[in-house]
């Protein structure tokens, strides 16, 4: 189990390394960079330029030298915790994306949660009820899920919520809590709004793995040792319970690695409509405005949280499957 | 001393009847057709029975029938603007006027700015109903930007205004901005998906193909590409694109993008498939009679599994769309000048704007239809890849 871990962790690092090389050199494609930008602003506006300050940021952040000596530099700071300096905000990257980047993480993980409460007992009745009334109904549920993408349900949801009942359902917390330290009420407020974000970006992930379940769960239930079970005269429920489950349950630990990209692209989005303080907001407006390393870091944040939740997910499955701890591989 | 012949033995008989090897089980003309059906023809037949797929495939057959003729059947050009009808709300179609047939009409409308409500207030005038035209000629364009025509497939009365959808804040007729939009947003999806299908079908195939260090590589290629997040990706790399470029090369730069990260799923299935079909005796049997990598790949492994390919590119195509759709809706995809879904989406984006005038919400409506229409084809078309299931 140790080797599989150590060997499992080694091979993040050089995935780790080149994720960080791709985000600095897209951060780096746009021509010129954030402070050209500001100097033509503000001389178009007809403000003075600080150039002694605009010199200053040059050199202590080196955008004048060449490529490999910026990333060296920035990579450097990042493994020591400093993301850099934020030009929009005049604030170290780390304050800025600090909240936010907990944020898209109580979300990210609330939704997978909500998969996975509503996607067990679904798939369970789809696959033991096979081609009843309620499978299909359920299945046909689980394709709109599937195929309405989760921002324009967003969208919709935000004008009905706003024609109906005359309320803005924008937000992760109430107005009086934002900038606030974390408190109890706080944390309380956050669950309140929580719902509605989880629900717009869960639904799609929330249709594919009932579906996964489901069909697993039926190639399981067609297999000799569950026949047997049944014709030894276990009770079905018993016998569903204590071996095909258990061979269908992988998809949930195993999909978290395709489906934490897929959340988090849908937080991204999601956020901008419903107007959340995670990443999805910051991240729009530090592209629009080349704040190259918000941006850099937040692509950065956002991958590296992916391979780390591949990484669990692989682990957890390991712990879970001795077939794939021993060497073998996932009955994907 | 031999045995003494026994009487009862029976005569030796022969059915001199020309023999009939399928006696047995005679094919019916029905069975015979399925056994000597192609593998694409018992796909059709396997596809034609999947009754939402079918439905779906019509569809969109009709929303890209409607991409090449986009200028004949909206009624006004794009980018026409009437100054007195700013965020008209939508003309209702009409048939009959004080309870008589007179065919589609609509009743005008005037809007006004209410001083006292400060609102904009449209009144119906319901005295003259204005007949919709059909075949009439209207704003010029230049059709497939080279022939300059004005035939449109209908138009408001003379005089007249004709707006299905309202029209948005420069008072642009919606639905005719929407259906130069579909045009867009539709190509795109192809464009992207061809440009993600040349590329997953090239590292695929040399992955799954020669294997070892070579497809290792290449799997690592494609995990990195697979650990960032896709619409993050997408958003940083189209904030990189240039905003001198020309709208055409933005276009391009688009589908670009879009294509570029989404080759990864369509590498791993071609690699997987390749990877089992390599093993079977056909391949092998093909290179001891000495055809090279290419042919035994375009010959002999690429047949076998080409229709799961059609598949699972259709199931990414409305991924594509959808990613337009949100980096134009979010400010960094198209803008204006050229219209997309997400670009008429981005007017949607204040809540309040919508709250006043929700047809701005209706492009919204295509976006889901086609991306549901092209997840059920693409269900049916895998379900129907594997024909001999």
């Amino acid at each position: 189990m140790l080797a599989y871990v150590a060997r499992r962790i080694l091979v993040m690092i050089p995935t780790l390394f080149a994720i960080s090389v791709i985000s600095f050199v897209i951060i780096q494609l746009p021509p010129g960079d954030f402070l050209t930008t500001m100097v033509n602003e503000q001389t178009s506006r007809g403000e003075g330029v600080d150039l002694a300050r605009v010199q200053y940021l040059r050199e202590l952040y080196g955008l004048d030298r060449p490529f490999a000596e910026q990333y060296l530099m920035w990579i450097g700071g990042v493994l020591q915790g400093d993301f850099g300096y934020s030009f929009e905000y005049r604030l170290p990257v780390s304050e800025v994306i600090g909240d936010s980047v907990m944020l898209t993480i109580v979300v990210t993980l609330a939704t997978t949660l909500f998969i996975w409460a509503v996607a067990f007992p679904i798939g369970i009745y789809s696959a033991t009820h096979q081609y009843s009334w309620g499978d299909y109904g359920l299945t046909f549920l689980g394709f709109l899920g599937l195929a309405t993408p989760n921002f324009l349900l967003a969208l919709v949801l935000i004008y009905f919520a706003n024609v109906h009942f005359g309320t803005s359902i924008g937000g992760l917390m109430d107005d009086r809590f934002i900038d606030q330290p974390m408190s109890l009420a706080k944390a309380l407020s956050i669950l309140e709004h929580l719902w509605i974000p989880v629900i717009v970006i869960g639904t799609s992930g929330t249709a594919a793995m009932i579906r996964r379940l489901r069909a697993n769960l039926l190639d399981e239930l067609q297999k000799q040792y569950y026949v047997t079970a049944i014709a030894k005269g276990l009770s079905r429920r018993r016998a569903l319970i204590k071996y095909p489950l258990r061979a269908a349950l992988n998809p949930f630990i195993a999909d978290i690695g395709s489906l934490l990209p897929e959340l988090l692209s849908g937080a991204t989005i999601v956020a901008v409509v419903l107007s959340l303080p995670t990443t999805g907001p910051i991240l729009v407006h530090a592209l629009e405005s080349q704040d190259m390393y918000l941006a850099g870091s937040f692509v950065l944040l956002l991958a590296v949280m992916t391979v780390i939740g591949v990484l669990v997910s692989d682990l957890l499955l390991a712990v879970l499957d001795p077939r794939i701890r021993l060497g073998g591989r996932a009955g994907r | 001393m031999m045995p003494p012949r026994r009487r009862d033995h029976l005569e030796h008989y022969v059915n001199r009847a020309p023999w009939d090897p399928y006696h047995t089980e005679p094919l019916t003309a029905k069975q015979e057709a399925y056994y000597l059906a192609s593998q694409w023809r018992i796909m059709w037949w396997k596809l034609r029975r999947h009754k939402l797929a079918m439905v779906s495939g019509a569809v969109l057959a009709f929303f890209y029938l409607s991409v090449l003729c986009v200028e004949v059947i909206a009624p006004y050009h794009q980018d026409t603007r009437h100054d007195a009808q700013i965020y008209t709300p939508p003309q209702q179609l009409r048939f009959f006027h004080n309870g008589e047939f007179i065919g589609p009409f609509v009743y005008g409308t005037r809007t006004e700015f209410d001083l006292q409500q400060r609102e904009l207030v449209t009144t119906l005038d319901i005295d003259n109903p204005q007949q919709v035209r059909f075949f009439c000629s209207g704003d010029s364009y230049r059709f497939w930007g080279v022939i300059p025509m004005d035939v449109h497939l209908f138009c408001p009365a003379e005089g007249g205004t004709l707006f299905l959808l309202g029209t948005d804040q420069l008072g642009r007729d919606v639905l005719s901005r929407m259906i130069y939009a579909g045009r867009v947003s539709l190509t795109i999806g192809l464009v992207g998906v061809t440009i993600s299908f040349s590329l997953g079908l090239l590292m695929g195939g040399l992955a799954g193909y020669y294997g070892g260090w070579v497809d290792n590589v290449i799997n690592r290629i494609i995990e990195i590409f697979q650990s960032f997040p896709q619409l993050p990706l997408w958003m940083a790399l189209s904030a990189a694109l240039p905003p001198t470029w020309s709208p055409l090369l933005i276009y391009f730069g688009i589908t670009i993008i879009l294509g570029l990260v989404d080759w990864t799923g369509l590498a791993r299935a071609v690699r997987s498939k390749l990877l089992s079909l390599r093993e079977e005796d056909f391949a092998t049997a093909a290179q001891l009679m000495g055809a090279s990598p290419g042919r035994v790949i375009r010959r002999h492994l690429l047949p076998s599994f080409a229709s799961h390919l059609i598949a699972s590119a259709t199931l990414s195509i409305p991924a594509m769309i959808l990613g337009e759709t949100a980096l134009s809706y979010l400010g960094l995809g198209l803008s204006a000048p050229v219209v997309s879904l997400g670009v008429l989406l981005n007017d949607a984006q204040d809540i309040n704007v919508v709250a006043i005038y929700p047809w701005l919400m209706a492009p919204v409506i295509p976006v889901i239809v086609i991306v549901l229409a092209f997840q059920f084809f693409g269900d049916g078309l895998r379900d129907a890849a594997d024909p001999y299931k």
